[in-house]
């Protein structure tokens, strides 16, 4: 605003106060003026303001001033409350006219889907222990005379288990190769260490950590049968796994 | 039984005094010759007569008289004539020697032992003579007393003393070795530990307490301490026994698996087995602690070095290198690896004391169906010519060499289970030395 505009606002300003002052001079003291009506005010709330379906919620409501009060179109005392029970999302009104005007008052109750049936439970398998799993997955592999090559079904056992070894960071397992009887005692054992070996290699191979797997050699000390037949020296001919605790 | 097949050429083990005409053994078919019996002298040994009237001298008489004709039977050098030749009157003392009754036939001998052993006080005081019956008036060729404190163990301990200064005498300065010691592993006590025994089976006594396995037992060549294999928690370990001490004493402990030891003959090395590298077992060096360890072999699995004793320079072992176990040697630095068996499965190695011999377990023709067990080979190494001392009798294995390089102790199973036997490397004299549980990997001290 410039300076010349702000003098013709003042001076139509002081014009019109000069005009009214000669004028109450000259007329009669009129009645004073109703006074003006109050303000209507109007508060609508929902407790809970969510609900599932199929509870309830409680409007509660409460008007000054107000001579024609409806919620949701229904005449409703001034103040007073009501339990609603929507299926889905409303946002109710409530509507209070009166001399100093009309109020409309929303609340909105959101509905929410039932949580999903409660599934029966399973009885939760019995937790495993680590010796089970264990057990599981590994079982002995063995091998031919004076050989220390693992079989194709030890191979294929190796490479599930290192699986099962991998996702338990925490085992070691001590892989003890062994000899059947024939052999000579000192030998056996570097024969029953390649055997091990051979076993080691496979499951690291197969992810295993190198720090998860230990080694030993039992040659014929440690046989799991003691006749001296084929039979016997195939069974002793062997890796043997152990969870280190 | 025993028995030698003469198919080799002349392996002329000792040189004693009494067969230096050996060498005529290279005429005709080749043979390997110890103590041809035609040269052995004939010597007479009559039981040493009672010196008093204590009632102890009866008991320990029989034990000294049993232990030194076994002793001067044993030593291979010997022809004994037999007791039931003897003169009725035999001598306790040089006066009452009736060199004729002896020098003649019957008895027909040539030298003659004799002696007396008295129990006096809780102590037995003993002489021992041995004289020239063919010489008749000539001083005795050897005079001995002893006084120890009146046990059986003393007694036995005499005898083996007097049979080594006879046998030493005779047998061109080898020493005997009534005295020497065997190492072995027991499993008589439920576990398998170290024992020892005298070289004739007495006197056996468990030196360690693993609780667990020990394997491998070789003893220091100054027989102050023993070298093994011991099973720990979760490993093999090298360790070490004092026998001064009678306790286990500190050796360094590795990763992997550590077997097979073998000492060098001047103690001062200890080579071993292990399989501490990455992939496989192999032969290291180390000094006699434990330190300084080096690898020496590289390939599959090798095991089971033994050092020769004559040198230290070269060290014998076991590899599976080209598929079943041969026997191999290499220079004691790892170099000049060269096989010496060509078949079979030839396993534990044992060099002879004067280093020209090695003897091992050989199952020489292995195969799918072939029947046969393990015996005991002698390879003479120059020419690789072989002996074998053993013949069908179960499983053989772990031979050690005496001190005095006659004698051969090993483990059989001829007798139904593991057993300690030993025997003469001529193949005669073979005597089983332990009977209670299972008796493995004997091991003969050095002297």
């Amino acid at each position: 605003m410039n300076y010349t505009k702000k003098h013709l606002i003042l001076g139509i300003m002081l014009s019109v106060l000069g005009v009214l002052a000669v004028g109450c001079k000259k007329e009669k003291k009129p009645p004073p003026p109703p006074p003006p009506p109050a303000p209507v005010t109007a508060t609508l709330s929902a407790n809970p303001a969510t609900i599932q379906s199929g509870q309830s919620s409680t409007l509660t409501w409460s008007t000054q001033n107000a001579t024609d009060i409806t919620l949701d179109g229904n005449k409703v005392d001034a103040s007073g409350s009501q339990s609603v029970s929507p299926r889905q999302t409303t946002t109710y009104h409530l509507v209070a006219k009166g001399a100093g005007g009309t109020q409309d008052a929303p609340a909105t109750v959101t509905v929410i889907a039932p949580p999903p049936p409660p599934t029966p439970t399973p009885t939760p398998a019995p937790s495993l222990t680590d010796d089970q799993i264990f057990a599981q997955a590994l079982s002995d592999v063995y091998f031919d005379y004076d050989k220390a090559d693992l079989r194709p079904e030890g191979q294929q056992m190796l490479a599930r288990a290192a699986q099962v070894i991998a996702a338990h960071g925490n085992w070691t397992v001590r892989i003890e190769g062994n000899c059947d009887e024939r052999g000579s005692t000192e030998y056996n054992l570097a024969l029953g260490e390649r055997r091990a070996s051979a076993a080691q290699q496979a499951l690291a191979a197969g992810g295993v950590s190198a720090s998860q797997l230990k080694t030993v050699s039992y040659g014929k000390e440690k046989p799991v049968c003691t006749e001296s037949t084929e039979d016997c020296w195939q069974r002793n001919r062997r890796d043997h796994f152990v969870l280190v605790h | 039984m025993v028995k030698i097949k003469w198919t080799v050429k002349a392996l002329l083990l000792t040189a004693t005094a009494c067969c230096a005409s050996a060498a005529n053994a290279f005429q005709g078919k080749p043979i390997l010759v110890i103590n041809p019996s035609q040269d052995r002298p004939r010597l007479a040994v009559p039981d040493f007569k009672a010196g008093t009237t204590d009632p102890q001298t009866g008991p320990l008489n029989t034990v000294f008289n049993q232990t030194l004709w076994n002793d001067l039977d044993n030593a291979g050098i010997f022809d004994m004539v037999a007791k039931s030749f003897y003169p009725l009157l035999t001598p306790g003392q040089p006066a009452e020697i009736k060199e004729a009754a002896w020098g003649n036939p019957p008895p027909n001998a040539g030298l003659l032992a004799f002696g007396n052993l008295g129990a006096n006080s809780g102590k037995v005081d003993v002489q021992g003579w041995l004289f020239d019956v063919k010489n008749a008036g000539a001083p005795p060729i050897l005079g001995k007393q002893y006084r120890e404190d009146a046990t059986p163990d003393k007694a036995r301990e005499i005898a083996h003393r007097f049979a080594d200064e006879i046998i030493s005498r005779l047998g061109a300065g080898v020493p005997g070795i009534a005295e020497s010691k065997i190492f072995f592993i027991s499993t008589r006590t439920g576990s398998k530990e170290v024992w020892s025994m005298d070289y004739d089976g007495a006197n056996q006594q468990q030196l360690t307490h693993l609780g667990s396995v020990a394997l491998s037992p070789r003893i220091s060549p100054d027989r102050s301490r023993l070298v093994f294999s011991g099973l720990t928690k979760d490993s093999w370990q090298i360790m070490m026994y004092s026998l001064e001490l009678g306790r286990l004493v500190a050796f360094p402990r590795s990763g992997g698996d550590n077997i097979s030891p073998a000492w060098s003959s001047d103690g001062s090395r200890v080579a071993f087995a292990s399989s501490r590298g990455q992939g496989g077992t192999e032969i290291y060096l180390a000094d006699s602690s434990g330190g300084g360890s080096r690898r020496l072999t590289t390939g599959h699995i090798n095991v089971s070095p033994v050092f020769n004793p004559k040198t230290n320079g070269q060290i014998a072992f076991v590899s599976g290198q080209s598929g079943l176990p041969q026997l191999y040697t290499m220079d004691a630095d790892g170099s000049n690896v060269q096989r010496i068996t060509d078949q079979g499965y030839a396993v534990s190695p044992s060099w002879s004391p004067n280093g020209l011999l090695l003897a091992f377990s050989w199952i020489r023709n292995y195969g799918p169906g072939v029947v046969g067990g393990a015996d005991i080979y002698l390879m003479d190494i120059a020419s690789r010519q072989i002996v074998q001392l053993t013949h069908d009798s179960g499983r053989n294995d772990f031979p050690s060499w005496s001190p005095d390089g006659r004698h051969i102790v090993f483990q059989s199973t001829r007798g139904g289970t593991e057993q300690i036997w030993s025997v003469l490397a001529d193949g005669t004299h073979l005597q089983q030395l332990t009977r209670e549980g299972r008796n493995t990997q004997p091991n003969w001290s050095y002297q």
